[in-house]
């Protein structure tokens, strides 16, 4: 078993670092909105899902792929992939925006408390899982493979494989605009600012409902992008798999401290690798049990997670 | 609806004992009777109105009442409540068909296990602020399903089959299809969790736990010791939800993870936020709609955790305390006074 673990090192890694980057898209959803709102946006797992399938419609009913046709070469296949990324991280993004007019805009400004906002932010969610669920007759969709999964190297007897390549290229891209956009623009100043504290933000004229959509925008976008590189990676998808890369995911966020887009990178890192390894050595099926486990362990001995912001006791 | 619980409330404290027993023994022979009241317009067109009584209808009362101590008393948002009615479930289906304990002895066991459980997943997770306790319990929820769906003993997805109706008592028979019976014994239980729900809320643990829910650091600045009283929630919440586990492991005759899906966690969460949290008459009146429309209604069974999750966001919107909300603290003052 160890032997065996030592001999598949590498491609664990490689296929564990891709799902990390994944997650890392989807931690940064929960923990931008949560640095502005304090709140968790139950939703976000439902956003991702749902950018899986607008991937799967581009890929499946634009470009017109089915499950026999040949793969898609040179620029064709980079337009394909780069039109599919727009549309889906577009979906999502504006779903995104509506869930927040939805289930948080009238709550917050009624100041109805935590519970409130995160039950009817769990309707939402809820709705569009049962949508989709309906739609789809409980059934998983396969997504049509518009890519070939070549490798395109060797590193220690590990293939490197193109779709998981493409993964963590494009993710530490996107992450690397989100950080200079939240260091460097009007915009991200004004979300930090609010994020630090929103009377004082309000009392120097930032608007605060604009940053919120903004922030749930971002989120969204984000969060879609995870959906389109799952897609690549996986390529098939289903109603509830919301559910099981959101507590993921989730889970990373806390990890590296939630409000804290340096967290959500390390965090989603290790927990995708993390899950990996556990995956190989107690089965697929006690993955979940792993993460949760991870979770309770993290909380426990360190309730700021690696990347500090206490979570006990965040709201005064 | 305001107007509605007022009036109750305002007969129930100017009524003198003997009215207050009339109205109880009134209630209770009206709501005990339903059964027989099949053929009239309450009767539900294709499941049995009478085991729609007893589940999803009086089960899921039974459970609301429990994870009401936990949400609306003490304001600790339990994602994974299902959890405890699994545990519940299952240590009547293990005992009862691999020992000789009939379900009136295992129904104890049931309760402590849970309330075990309850105890060792609450140490851990009531030191955590509300959303990260609702995540911690939902994940919960799912790790239970997830370790009987994978460990042999349990069963695996083909869960535990051939469980033991419970033995008569009082000379009254149990068997798979009389849910007269079984409406009557959730019926008595629902009233004992009720009592022990009214007697706590008058007494330290109810003004503990309002305390925490309203402001947990004033509560602790003030010497309440919270984090034992949210134990205690916790722990109470689950052995309410263990025991509508026994009984429904008995009633069922077999169990299977699927029976305890994280759907079950969200729509007793629904019957609670829609009734209205902390109020356990609002949280009873939102059991019995929510456990009885969709079979009223049919074409709603497709659809109806999708309904439910619109009537969650319209309902937390117009109506954030819910149908019969909690009484406003101010009005609970001058009658503990009176005492």
């Amino acid at each position: 078993m160890i032997g065996n673990f030592f001999d598949q090192f590498w491609s664990l890694t490689f296929g564990g670092l891709s799902l990390g980057f994944i997650y890392i898209l989807i931690a940064l959803g929960y923990t931008l909105v949560y640095g502005v709102l304090r709140m968790i946006n139950f939703a976000n797992s439902e956003i991702f899902m749902v950018g899986t399938f607008a991937t799967v419609i581009v890929v499946r009913d634009l470009f017109k792929f089915t499950q026999s046709s040949e793969y898609a070469t040179g620029f064709r296949l980079w337009f394909i992939l780069g039109v599919a990324l727009i549309i889906t991280m577009s979906v999502s993004g504006l779903l995104s925006v509506v869930v927040e007019l939805v289930a948080y805009r009238r709550l917050r400004r009624r100041n109805s408390g935590v519970l409130a906002p995160l039950i009817s932010a769990i309707g939402v969610s809820m709705v569009l899982a049962e949508s989709v669920r309906i739609m789809t007759d409980s059934r998983p969709v396969a997504s049509p493979r518009a890519m070939e999964k070549k490798f395109l190297g060797e590193f220690f007897d590990a293939g490197i494989r193109l779709d998981n390549t493409i993964i963590v290229v494009a993710a530490l891209v996107l992450f690397f605009i989100l950080w200079s956009f939240i260091n460097r623009t009007r915009l991200g100043k004004a979300i930090r600012a609010v994020s630090m504290n929103p009377s004082a933000a309000k009392l120097m004229g930032i608007d605060i409902d604009k940053i919120v959509s903004a922030t749930f925008l971002i989120g969204g976008v984000l969060t879609g992008a995870a959906g389109f590189f799952y897609v690549l990676k996986y390529e098939n998808t289903g109603s509830s798999i919301g559910f099981e890369l959101g507590i993921a995911a989730f889970t990373a966020a806390i990890i590296g401290g939630i409000g804290n887009i340096k967290g959500a990178f390390f965090g989603g890192l290790a927990l995708g690798l993390l899950e990996t390894y556990a995956s190989f050595f107690l089965g697929t099926q006690w993955k979940a049990v792993t993460v949760f486990i991870v979770l309770v362990l993290v909380l426990y001995t360190k309730p700021s997670g690696l990347f500090g912001e206490s979570i006990t006791r965040t709201r005064v | 609806m305001i107007n509605i619980r007022d009036k109750g409330v305002e007969i129930w404290e100017n009524s003198g004992k003997t009215t207050r027993i009339a109205i109880a023994t009134l209630s209770i022979a009206l709501v005990a009777s339903l059964p027989f009241m099949g053929g009239t317009i309450l009767n539900t067109p294709i499941a049995s109105y009478e085991s729609v009584l007893v589940y999803p209808i009086a089960m899921f009362v039974l459970m609301a009442i429990g994870l009401n101590i936990v949400i609306g008393k003490s304001g600790l948002l339990d994602l994974g409540y299902v959890a405890f009615f699994a545990i519940g479930a299952y240590t009547m289906g293990l005992l009862g068909t691999k020992t000789g304990l009939n379900a009136w002895e295992i129904l104890p066991i049931g309760i402590a296990m849970s309330m075990f459980a309850g105890l060792v997943l609450g140490v851990p997770a009531l030191k955590l602020r509300g959303d990260y306790l609702a995540i911690v319990t939902l994940g919960f929820g799912e790790i239970v399903r997830i370790v009987a769906l994978n460990l042999g003993p349990l069963g695996r997805s083909e869960g535990i089959i051939g469980i033991p109706t419970p033995p008569p008592i009082f000379g009254v028979e149990y068997s798979f299809d009389s849910h007269r019976v079984y409406y009557w014994t959730l019926l008595i239980m629902i009233l004992v969790a009720i009592w022990m729900v009214r007697r706590l809320s008058a007494r330290r643990a109810g003004r503990a736990w309002e305390s925490i829910r309203e402001d947990e650091d004033v509560a602790e600045l003030l010497g309440v010791p919270t984090f034992r009283y949210k134990i205690w929630a916790f722990v109470l919440g689950a052995s309410v939800g263990g025991a509508a586990g026994v009984i429904y492991a008995s009633k069922t005759l077999f169990i299977a993870p699927d029976n305890f899906t994280l759907q079950i966690s969200i729509l007793i969460l629904a019957c609670v936020v829609f009734g209205g949290m902390g109020n356990i008459w609002g949280v009873i009146l939102g059991a019995v709609v929510l456990g009885y429309l969709p079979d009223r209604i049919r074409f709603l069974s497709e659809a109806r955790l999708l309904v439910f999750g619109l009537v969650l966001v319209i309902m937390m919107n117009l109506r954030p305390d819910g149908l019969l909300p909690r009484k406003k603290r101010e009005k609970a003052i001058p009658v503990k006074e009176k005492q």
